[in-house]
């Protein structure tokens, strides 16, 4: 566990008198809505990265926009620092709260405005969960297809700020490809409307700078998501390989091959044992490689679609396939992968779920420096692999007790995305950068994009109150980091005073 | 694969460099295919024609990057190859339609309510800013949520934001097969049975209606779009692409306007707006084409009753608005995106909004 402070750079410093703000906001809230006391702090101490831990100075849960608002006003007055938090299930610690900051906390934003069956879309407040989303669509044959890990605890609104992903993205695309209209309130206090009740917005697409902003942005307060009809049916292939390359093969393949699988996942040799154990999935232990995949929609589409993966398959060397023959048993397939990071929990106390995406042609190479590495650190690792978009969640496993090995998971993780940057890919899929990636967003970024991201935060949000220290690195922070990272013999930020 | 050809970034760079020292205004153009659109140019001219050429292209990766100079024709030749296509259908406009200007403007084809827009197929960008620095957003990968998707923003910003010198998109394999549905139908059934189809499990591909007929187009494996057909009904047709593309490419005899053309879009469902003209129906009644002589402010108003949005797609006034006029904070956004990337205002002046 590491206590964070922020960055020096990126600390926003304020004089306020903790009392006399809080005289301010019971002026507006209800006593139940603001939280003080350490102990009812302490369970928003962190996010779902709960390496990283700091407990909020004060902690708000407005039940209204018109609150948000005015809560805004008065933090934006005194210069008082905002972090917003949703379901509080970030892998990247976004929402982690400041010493000097206000904490919003949007769970009581939590219905459905209007389910519009006619126009396929569903308006939501922030704090409505997303599987919530899917499950009041159903009687009208339709569903929200984003759908990460998380999904029973997550909310809308954390899904747009860190464009949430999910196993069917290949098929249905991210949080972005699904959002039609997201309401924000700006740091000063204004409410905006983004996007539209049609399919794009009027002027700049500020809605594509929204989704993923990780809360610099501004606080979604309305979404309005677009919803699909359910698939007619699904069927799902279990494909076992005794190399990890033949299964990549696979995976380009059926891509090549003009299929569009709505989930295609790959899991590794030590996840496959792992989460055998956990739920006995059925998969076979010995196995160095299963995939996934699964085809939906059209009978007819898929029952085409399904012959020809599985001819697919064969050809590149599966040794077993297993088509699922009942709803349950499909379930059974998908549990082991559902299961894959509680299964990584049970075989070592800690694990560190990393989240780099690389061009699927790299695949076998990226898993083998990811074996050199693991070997370098004297760390396992077990791989479990969004094959069909290229996301890669290397699993690093250690054991905080142990003296040093946090500090080495965090230096295997941050090898394992110099590598997917290497290859032309990025430090983050779909977990965001937090304060988690921060620093590789030095390396992935030049200084004067870094500048550009500046610019646009400023756009928002001139003081740079909204989540600061998270997301978007300072350039001291880059020039600190990479005094002590030197990148292809070369020094980043060589121009920028070190202190 | 990798097609070399003329890089010209860095001439590109001198270019907006000269252009910020002397406080010069620059009219972005690649083809010229698409100079009817948006309020009128102004500014030296910035030719992007000869900065062309596929960057990357791996079939099973499903992405092309491709510099913005490239011809529309050119890329989807080489996308075909390999049987891949761009999702979001653009339209040409003209043979020397651009992929750099096929982005700027964020036009998308009747595919887009079930394959996505041109700005969801963006994944990367390169570009030069205001400040004549050349700067990469995005990248290959179909999953990226490292920094502000600066990428996506560039699609439909009319290049006021910046010079894109190159442009990553997601690709998609053609389908197997297409078939097209008509049905005569009068518009509120029109409009009820597009609600229909479009809610149903169908490889729905374009849903139109044109005034008096609907067309129902489904994509997809031969035997699906078989049998989809057979369940949806109506005059059918083996699809070879002609009217769709006559839609897309705005060659039906409902784009022959003396009048304003105007591009709504709205809520698929809506009902028929009370403004007086001739309605053209695409994407399942999310897209609609007015020809009216309705004053400017009436059709704003209107689209913006029905939460959506207009645009003047092609008009006689081009001083005026052109595009939904926007007000208080959202139209401080707005300016504030443009001075962030752009704060001398080198770029496409007053093409979007008369302030920037």
């Amino acid at each position: 566990m590491i206590t964070t402070h922020p960055h020096p750079s990126e600390k926003i410093h304020h004089q306020v008198d903790r009392n006399r703000l809080l005289e301010e906001f019971r002026r507006l809230l209800p006593p139940a809505s603001i939280l003080t006391e350490a102990e009812a702090l302490r369970p928003y101490e962190c996010d779902g990265l709960s390496m990283y831990r700091c407990l909020p100075w004060v902690v708000l849960l407005p039940e209204n926009v018109e609150q948000i608002q005015r809560i805004m006003k008065i933090c934006s007055r005194h210069g008082v620092p905002v972090v917003a938090r949703g379901g509080g299930t970030g892998l990247a610690g976004s929402a982690l709260p400041l010493e000097n900051g206000v904490l919003l906390v949007l769970s009581k934003l939590n219905r459905i405005l209007e389910l519009d069956p006619a126009n396929r879309l569903a308006r939501v407040q922030p704090g409505v969960r997303n599987i919530v989303v899917s499950e009041a669509a159903r009687p009208y044959g339709l569903f929200y297809a984003p759908d990460p890990s998380s999904q029973i605890a997550c909310t809308l609104g954390g899904n747009i700020a860190e464009n949430a992903g999910g196993v069917h993205c290949l098929k249905y695309g991210l949080t972005t490809h699904n959002v039609l209209e997201v309401r924000i309130v700006t740091m000063d206090g204004e409410l905006v409307t983004l996007g539209s009740g049609g399919l794009d917005g009027p002027g700049l697409d500020l809605l594509a700078l929204m989704v993923g902003s990780e809360g610099l942005l501004g606080i979604a307060v309305e979404i309005a998501v677009k919803l699909l009809p359910l698939p007619e049916d699904t069927q799902v292939v279990m494909a076992a390989f005794d190399e990890v390359e033949k299964a990549g093969r696979a995976v380009s393949e059926i891509i090549a091959g003009g299929l569009l699988p709505a989930g295609l996942e790959m899991m590794d040799h030590a996840i496959i044992r792992a989460a055998e154990d956990f739920v006995g999935a059925g998969y076979p232990a010995e196995a160095e490689a299963i995939l996934i995949v699964e085809f939906d929609g059209m009978r007819e589409q898929v029952e085409e679609d399904l012959a020809r993966a599985l001819g697919l398959l064969d050809a590149c060397g599966a040794y077993r396939l297993d088509v699922a023959a009942t709803p349950a048993d499909r379930q059974k397939l998908w549990a082991g992968r559902k299961s894959a990071f509680p299964a990584a929990g049970r075989i070592s106390p800690d694990y560190y779920c990393m989240d780099g995406t690389i061009p699927r042609r790299f695949l076998a190479e990226t898993l083998k420096k990811i074996a050199d590495l693991s070997r370098q650190y004297g760390l396992a690792v077990a791989n479990v692999f969004h094959a069909g978009d290229g996301n890669l969640h290397p699993l690093i496993l250690y054991d905080a007790a142990k003296s040093g090995e946090l500090a080495r998971a965090e230096q295997l993780g941050g090898a394992i995305l110099e590598h997917c940057i290497a290859v032309g890919g990025t430090i983050t899929g779909e977990h965001g950068v937090g304060i988690e990636k921060i620093n590789q967003m030095c390396l992935q970024f030049q200084a004067n994009e870094l500048q550009q991201f500046q610019a646009v935060k400023r756009a928002f949000d001139v003081e740079g109150l909204l989540n600061p220290g998270k997301a978007v690195p300072s350039l001291h922070r880059c020039a600190e980091w990479g005094a002590m990272h030197v990148h292809q013999g070369r020094l980043r930020f060589s121009d920028i005073e070190r202190f | 694969m990798s097609v070399s050809a003329n890089d010209q970034t860095l001439k590109l760079q001198q270019a907006v460099a000269q252009a910020l020292a002397h406080n010069t205004p620059l009219n972005i153009r690649g083809g010229g295919s698409k100079a009817f659109y948006g309020r009128a140019a102004s500014g030296e001219p910035l030719c992007l024609r000869e900065h062309c050429g596929i960057v990357n292209y791996h079939p099973s990766e499903l992405v092309v990057t491709a510099r913005t100079g490239t011809l529309l024709t050119e890329l989807e030749r080489i996308l075909a190859e390999e049987s891949q296509m761009l999702a979001f259908e653009p339209p040409h406009f003209g043979e020397t339609a651009t992929l750099g200007g096929t982005i700027a403007c964020g036009f998308s084809g009747p595919r887009r309510p079930f394959a996505g827009s041109a700005r969801d197929s963006v994944l990367g960008c390169r570009i030069i800013n205001g400040k004549a620095e050349v700067l990469s957003f995005g990248g290959e990968v179909i999953k990226n949520v490292a920094g502000f998707d600066v990428s996506r923003l560039m699609a439909g910003a009319m290049g006021t934001l910046g010079v894109l010198l190159e442009v990553s998109l997601k690709v998609l394999p053609q389908p197997e097969a297409e078939r097209t549905c008509r049905f005569e139908l009068p518009v509120f059934g029109a409009l009820d049975r597009m609600a229909r189809l479009a809610s149903e499990p169908l490889p729905v591909s374009g849903l139109s209606y044109d005034g008096c007929a609907l067309h129902v187009r489904l994509s997809g494996a031969e035997k699906a779009v078989r049998v989809a057909a057979a369940r949806i009904g109506g005059d059918q047709t083996e699809d070879d692409g002609g009217y769709w593309r006559a839609l897309n490419e705005q060659r039906l005899d409902f784009f022959r306007a003396e009048t304003n053309v105007w591009r709504l879009s709205l809520p698929p469902a809506s009902q028929p707006l009370a403004l007086s003209g001739d309605w053209f129906y695409d994407w399942a009644g999310g897209l609609r084409w007015l020809k009216t002589d309705e004053p400017a402010e009436a059709v704003f108003t209107a689209a913006e009753r029905a939460r959506g949005h207009a645009v003047l797609f092609k008009g006689r006034n081009r001083g005026a608005d052109v595009f939904q006029p926007l007000t208080g904070k959202l139209k401080e956004l707005n300016r504030n995106i443009k001075q962030a990337f752009d704060p001398g205002g080198l770029f496409n002046p007053q093409r979007m909004y008369r302030d920037w």
